[in-house]
């Protein structure tokens, strides 16, 4: 049967039913496990073997090295393309994915993010 | 004398006239958007546009004629807003009636639809002179239908005033039921005159982006967009006066909802047919009128004819 | 291309088109009496830019030529190296490729079957598609971990693995779509309005997509029975039972009907593949320098054929990196469907072709038979033509090798 306006049922239904859009900034959106968000890195593992630096497709991290055992990560936001290249390529797990994506910001300075382990674990000097 | 001026600049005039075409606009909106599962807009949306459109800047283009690219959406605004000192709200008294005003009432509505065209043309721009010409192309499908479905009503009613009609229907409550399939065909043509979904091809975005608004910024635009709101609901009361002229002598108040109700109606039916129907070709849309909405409101015409010798 | 009173320029920049080309319209009153096409808007050098990165680098560079198609460029780029390479994939890495490829194709055709709702002018259907489409991406964020470029891909295999407790949300997201898409065909059939819209318009008879050398729904839509997946299976679709949906109405109505066709095809599919996801590791140790060898591989994007040719050189980076996406094959066809046409019809015309720019504006180099014809250059010459062109401008290049330090080490 042709006739037009075949949508009519869905749509007077939907006039009564919630609406799909979750409003976002009051609602929080929950991002599944295993997302790929911004990057936490353990220092205490890091052997500074330098694959995740080779392996980085915009060049977004740069480890550098403090001490014996020793080693400062630090991550340009920008660059980053949240691939997570370099959590599957580092041989000891030192890097893993949060779920953290509401990165944008108005300080381009904030968003180089550096792992020191200079000071005890694992504390980011800027956020 | 302070009485006219009320009349003027409050109500109905052009307080009134703008707050419910802002109303209406905002109630289509969030209509629209909950039949598709949305939130929609909130209440200040539309109020909030016109503000910022007013705080733009207008850039005329160098090959547009600038006066009268200018002065359209005035005289846009201006028309619609005179058609609401005829039109019966929720009383059969209108700020000023003499036989005839109906046409007078058709007439005015009928500008916009004329400067919506001589704006697009004057703009001289590939996608205004596109959707003006469209514009003035749906003119002649639309306005015959509903020109018949209105004086055929006007027609069993024996006058050409709006207030006499109403006054007229109202002592004769069972007529109403006659002029419904007139009541269809003046949604229908209502449709068509406002340009919305189906037959909105003079202002089909992904075609010829904004037809004859292409080049309209600042305050014109403005002009333009207050005047189509207010189109809404002018052609919504014409359409409740005609064709539903019932509970138009009780108490003011309670009279008033019963007005603003009808007009909800009209609007919320034209907002169903903006959701349920695709956008249809100018051909399409010239066939659908001729073929099917035409023959349907000269029915009505006969009908009307059929019963007032029954009458007499 | 006779006679014709004005142009109407669609694009760069216009409603119609979500991606940048022009298509001037020489137009008579509301009829196309011919057409011009003009590529190029999206070129990024993205093939040059392949040369200068390792192969693993180049996964994700590939990956990010289309959002929508993302998983169809990355898989066939993988598939190429790994032709090269001689590495022979373990068949749980296969199966999953094929999970989200065909996820991928239902979520590319939901977004169609909108896209092209709005050309019309019936948002509605939009949205609800949309709608829908949010219940594939949710699942594939759950199981690659990005809504859109999933880089699941790497060179051997795949990274990530589905686990058991996955598998039941999968099926049943599966089948609400199901139920949504069965819903969406019968209004794309039985409403009026739309099939006045999509019937008869964007004509393509069965001969014209032979000799214009279209692929993938469009060519399906006139009775050509061409998929990739049937004639050169890759990934897991030797194994997997399915149809290939023709339709036999040459036009937008008949492409609708394909892609609808084939939504309910892939839900077929991913249920097979989840029934039958075998055992087993999920990569294999590839090399980080590729032997030398060329290899050129296909897959069957959502909007057609895509072909990847990839020549190695010994390195870890690789020679050449040419890539052919579907829409460019397609885009040819555009002027054919709309003569005589109305310019209303354009839009969705176009749209029908679910044009995909960012994946077709690559180099394609025309050699004339005149050797000496200034309108072609060779790669040095146009290096240094806008080296000097730049430097006119004003620009200093020894400041610019400061400022843009290379990827990697």
């Amino acid at each position: 049967m042709r006739w037009p306006g075949r949508m009519i049922n869905q749509v007077l239904q939907s006039l009564f039913k919630k609406p799909a859009t979750s409003s976002y900034p009051f609602v929080k959106a929950e991002m599944p496990e295993k997302y790929r968000g911004k990057l936490n890195y353990h220092p205490e593992s890091c052997i500074g073997c330098m694959i995740c630096v080779k392996d980085c497709p915009t060049g977004a991290i740069t480890i550098k090295k403090l001490a014996d055992k020793k080693f400062q990560c630090e991550i340009d936001l920008t660059r980053c393309i949240y691939c997570a290249q370099c959590v599957d390529s580092c041989p000891k797990k030192a890097l893993e994915s949060t779920k953290e994506f509401e990165l944008a910001g108005l300080n381009k300075s904030k968003l180089k993010v550096i792992f020191n382990a200079e000071t005890c674990g694992n504390s980011e000097a800027k956020a | 004398m302070v009485n006219t001026l009320f009349h003027i600049f409050i109500f109905p005039g052009f307080l009134f006239a703008c707050v419910s075409g802002l109303a209406a606009e905002y109630i289509d909106r969030k209509l629209y958007a909950k039949m598709q599962n949305r939130i929609g807009p909130p209440w200040f949306q539309p109020v909030a546009d016109c503000i910022k459109l007013f705080a733009k800047e207008v850039i005329i283009p160098q090959q547009a004629d600038s006066r009268i690219f200018t002065f359209v959406p005035v005289l846009a605004f201006a028309a619609v807003l005179t058609s609401f000192f005829y039109i019966p709200l929720w009383n059969v008294k209108t700020l000023s009636s003499f036989n005839g005003d109906l046409i007078v009432v058709l007439y005015l509505l009928t500008i916009p639809t004329l400067t919506f065209f001589l704006g697009g043309w004057y703009a001289r721009s590939v996608f205004s002179m596109i959707g003006a010409a469209r514009s003035i192309i749906q003119l002649f499908a639309y306005e015959i239908p509903l020109f018949i479905s209105i004086l055929a009503v006007a027609m069993l009613a024996d006058t050409l005033s709006l207030s006499e009609i109403t006054v007229f229907y109202s002592k004769h409550l069972w007529l109403i039921l006659i002029n419904l399939p007139g009541f269809v065909v003046a949604i229908i043509a209502l449709i068509g005159k406002l340009e919305k979904a189906p037959f909105d091809t003079p202002e089909a975005e992904t075609e010829i982006v904004a037809g004859s608004f292409t080049e309209y910024s600042g305050r014109p635009l403005a002009f333009f967009k207050l005047a189509i709101d207010m189109e809404l609901v002018a052609g919504s009361s014409l359409l409740a006066a005609i064709f539903l002229p019932f509970g138009l002598n009780i108490h003011p108040v309670p009279g008033f909802m019963l007005y603003l109700i009808k007009v909800l109606f009209v609007v919320a039916l034209i907002s169903v047919s903006r959701t349920i129907f695709a956008r249809l070709r100018i051909d399409q849309m010239i066939n659908f009128c001729w073929k099917y909405v035409a023959p349907i409101a000269f029915l009505q015409l006969v009908l009307d004819l059929f019963v007032k010798g029954l009458i007499r | 291309m006779s006679n014709y009173d004005f142009i109407v320029p669609i694009g760069p920049q216009h409603p119609a088109l979500k991606e940048p080309e022009t298509f001037l319209l020489m137009m008579s009153g509301e009829k196309i009496k011919g057409m011009n096409v003009r590529l190029g808007y999206n070129h990024r050098g993205i093939e040059k830019a392949c040369e200068g990165q390792t192969y693993i680098q180049d996964l994700y560079l590939i990956e990010r030529v289309c959002g929508i198609c993302s998983h169809s460029h990355a898989s066939c780029f993988a598939q190429a190296v790994e032709e090269i390479a001689g590495l022979e994939l373990p068949k749980r890495a296969l199966y999953i490729r094929t999970l989200i490829g065909e996820l991928e194709r239902i979520h590319s055709h939901l977004l169609w079957l909108g896209v092209a709702g709005h050309e019309i002018g019936f948002d509605t259907l939009l949205m609800y598609t949309w709608r829908d489409r949010e219940i594939v991406m949710d699942i594939l964020a759950l199981l690659t971990g990005n809504r859109v470029n999933y880089s699941i891909n790497t060179i051997g295999g795949v990274r990530r693995d589905i686990t058991t407790e996955q598998i039941p949300q999968i099926l049943k997201a599966i089948d609400t779509l199901e139920e949504r898409t069965k819903y969406y065909a019968k209004v794309a059939t039985e409403d009026t309005t739309i099939t006045a819209r999509l019937s008869g318009i964007g004509l393509l008879s069965h001969d014209n997509v032979l000799k214009l050398g279209v692929v993938g729904p469009t060519a399906r839509a006139s009775g050509v029975k061409r998929d990739v997946r049937k004639d050169d299976p890759y990934a897991a679709y030797g194994e997997i039972d399915f149809n290939v949906i023709t339709d036999d109405h040459c036009d937008v109505y008949g492409r609708t009907l394909v892609r609808v066709g084939e939504l309910m095809e892939s839900y077929k599919i991913i249920r097979q593949v989840l029934a039958k996801l075998p055992e087993g590791p999920i990569t294999v140790k590839a090399p980080r320098k590729i032997p030398v060898g060329q290899a050129v591989s296909r897959y069957e994007a959502p909007r057609g054929e895509d072909l990847h040719y990839v020549k190695s050189n010994g390195t870890d980076k690789p020679d050449r990196v040419k890539v052919r996406a579907p829409t460019l094959a397609n885009v040819q066809a555009v002027a054919e469907m709309l003569k005589d046409r109305y310019l209303a019809d354009m839009p969705i015309v176009v749209a029908a072709i679910d044009p995909c720019f960012s994946c077709t504006d690559r180099m394609t180099s025309i050699s004339t038979a005149d050797k000496d014809d200034k309108t072609f250059m060779s790669w040095p010459k146009l290096r240094t033509y806008s080296i000097e062109w730049y430097s006119r401008q004003g620009v200093d290049f020894s400041d610019l090798n400061k400022k843009f330090k290379a990827p990697g080490i």
